[in-house]
């Protein structure tokens, strides 16, 4: 089991959603969050003080999936997700070593 | 408003008793004279509006300047900025039935009225103020005297201890409040000398503008000023505090007519245009300057130019107004993004820029474009000069007299028992450690 976590640009939520769900991905945890990689930060002016703000608003999408999905979910992500411009995030996988879904005890793959 | 009350009530009277009598005018004929000599009596009209106008007007501070200030500051501080402006509130308006009323509207010295009406004892229910009854005028001017220390509180927003703003605002609205109100609408020495503030650009702009100043400056800058992002939390809240502001502005204004009549319409106009106009013209000063047109800034400007119409709503003419507005919401645009900084000092919300170069900016247009078939007095375009001297002198008496009581008694309490929150309070927030609350 791998779980992957994707940090997007948040209107690309709806469609990356879409596209998991397509290829069998059962269910994902979304946070809105805020952080900075190559795009840096940005400036805002209130009356007139400017303020540079160096952490951006970003979405990060975590799903636990299988590990025979776990290439094509990588990939999914990162073409839904893609425009092209500098900003558009990361995707990390990490091991999973257990899971659990508490209503029926089922452990592992078949928690998924 | 004692001025306008005055001068209209004998024509006023006249004619609203003589119209709804024109059927009966041939048999009615002695009583017709004999009504116009007689002392005022209530009308129901004027007593309606007035009803109206107090309510919208405690609006404009609950939740108005609440909410306006609200979104400005940072979220940690929301609930201790929103508190200020309800507990002010309800401070004032007990300190206002006490003494306040009394010593701002009862017939006492040159500077300060009497205390013959503390506690409001012997209020009568057909007791009458104008035409209006007094229980009406009393809590309609009550309004005001809650409005204006709630304004300075966006100086010293995020960094004052709870117990320190309630002594100060309490101490203020009945050392410097009461004091200026009487001396202009009370009977005092500046509407005796012919100063013009129809709905309070002078008692309640500049006052407050002038004292917000001086607390930024006593108070200090907050811990991270000029050095960390400082930025507004929620300007959706300001928006819906500033259109608030906005609405019970006409409260304010037209209210000040203390009737329901022309005064009260074209006061009503005058602010609508005024304040358009000002908003427009912060707007695209920013635009030119910063590149883009914000929000914050159409509403500043907004703010702007409804406290530079306030001492002329009464007494200008549409065209006027729109060049009080323009005037004023580039004045104000000014005092926030350029002086400010160049100066230095952290009057947080920017109350001065705003309530006190938007008020004397008000003040001494009042004297430019007073026209006298509104207002019954001529400013300077009509050929009266001495009206803008006049002008100056209500501006600089309530400048040094407002600037220097509050600052004394800021050093009084700072010294028994201080202004300012500690610096771990503020890091951590007010709300949570004055108040034990917070806003998720």
């Amino acid at each position: 089991m791998k779980l992957i976590t994707a940090i997007i640009k948040p209107f690309k939520l709806d469609e990356t959603r879409e596209a998991l769900t397509g290829i069998g991905v059962q269910g994902m945890t979304v946070s809105e969050v805020k952080g900075f990689g190559r795009q840096k930060g940005h400036t805002e002016i209130y009356r007139g003080a400017e303020y540079s703000v160096s952490f951006i608003p970003k979405v990060m999408i975590q799903a636990a999936v299988s590990d025979d999905i776990a290439d094509t979910a990588v990939e999914t992500i990162r073409s839904a997700a893609e425009t092209g411009e500098i900003g558009d995030g990361k995707i990390f996988v990490s091991e999973i070593t257990k899971a659990v879904r508490i209503r029926t005890g089922e452990t592992d793959e078949e928690a998924l | 408003m004692k001025i306008m009350k005055t001068r209209y009530a004998a024509s006023v009277m006249a004619a609203r008793i003589a119209a709804p009598m024109a059927a009966f005018a041939a048999v009615m004929t002695p009583a017709i004279a004999f009504a116009a000599d007689a002392p005022p009596k209530l009308d129901s009209g004027d007593t309606a509006w007035m009803l109206t106008s107090t309510a919208i007007v405690l609006l404009m501070t609950i939740p108005g300047i609440a909410l306006f200030y609200g979104g400005m500051v940072r979220k940690k501080n929301i609930l201790t900025t929103l508190m200020q402006s309800f507990a002010i509130c309800c401070l004032i308006s007990v300190l206002w039935m006490v003494a306040g009323y009394s010593l701002a509207f009862t017939a006492g010295g040159s500077f300060v009225g009497g205390l013959g009406k503390m506690f409001l004892s012997g209020l009568k229910v057909d007791d009458l103020s104008g035409t209006i009854p007094e229980s009406v005028f009393i809590t309609f001017q009550m309004t005001f005297a809650i409005i204006t220390p709630a304004l300075i509180t966006g100086a010293f927003a995020e960094r004052m201890k709870f117990s320190a703003m309630l002594w100060f605002v309490g101490l203020w609205s009945l050392v410097v409040y009461a004091p200026i109100c009487y001396s202009v609408w009370g009977g005092g020495f500046l509407g005796k000398a012919g100063v013009l503030d129809f709905a309070g650009g002078t008692v309640v702009h500049i006052n407050s503008g002038i004292a917000a100043l001086v607390a930024a400056l006593v108070i200090g800058k907050r811990v991270g000023y000029g050095k960390e992002v400082i930025a507004p939390h929620n300007l959706v809240l300001t928006v819906i505090g500033g259109s608030l502001l906005w609405v019970g502005w006409f409260g304010f204004n037209a209210g000040s007519a203390v009737a329901a009549n022309g005064t009260a319409g074209m006061a009503m106009l005058v602010t609508q245009i005024a304040t358009a106009g000002a908003a427009l013209a912060w707007m695209c000063c920013e635009w030119m300057t910063h590149k883009k047109p914000t929000v914050l800034g159409i509403v500043s400007g907004a703010v702007a130019g409804l406290v530079a119409v306030t001492p002329a709503a009464g007494f200008v003419d549409p065209m006027g107004s729109l060049f009080i507005g323009i005037i004023a919401g580039t004045v104000c645009f000014w005092g926030a993004t350029w002086l400010k900084p160049k100066l230095g000092f952290d009057d947080s919300l920017d109350v001065f820029a705003v309530h006190g170069l938007g008020g004397i900016t008000g003040a001494i247009l009042t004297g430019v474009f007073a026209v006298k078939a509104i207002g019954g007095t001529s400013g300077m375009l009509e050929g009266n000069a001495g009206q803008v001297w006049l002008q100056l002198y209500g501006v600089s008496v309530t400048l040094v007299y407002s600037g220097i009581a509050t600052f004394i008694l800021l050093k009084v309490i700072d010294a028994v028992i201080g202004l300012r929150t500690d610096e771990q309070t503020e890091r951590e927030g007010l709300d949570l450690v004055l108040h034990g609350e917070t806003v998720p």
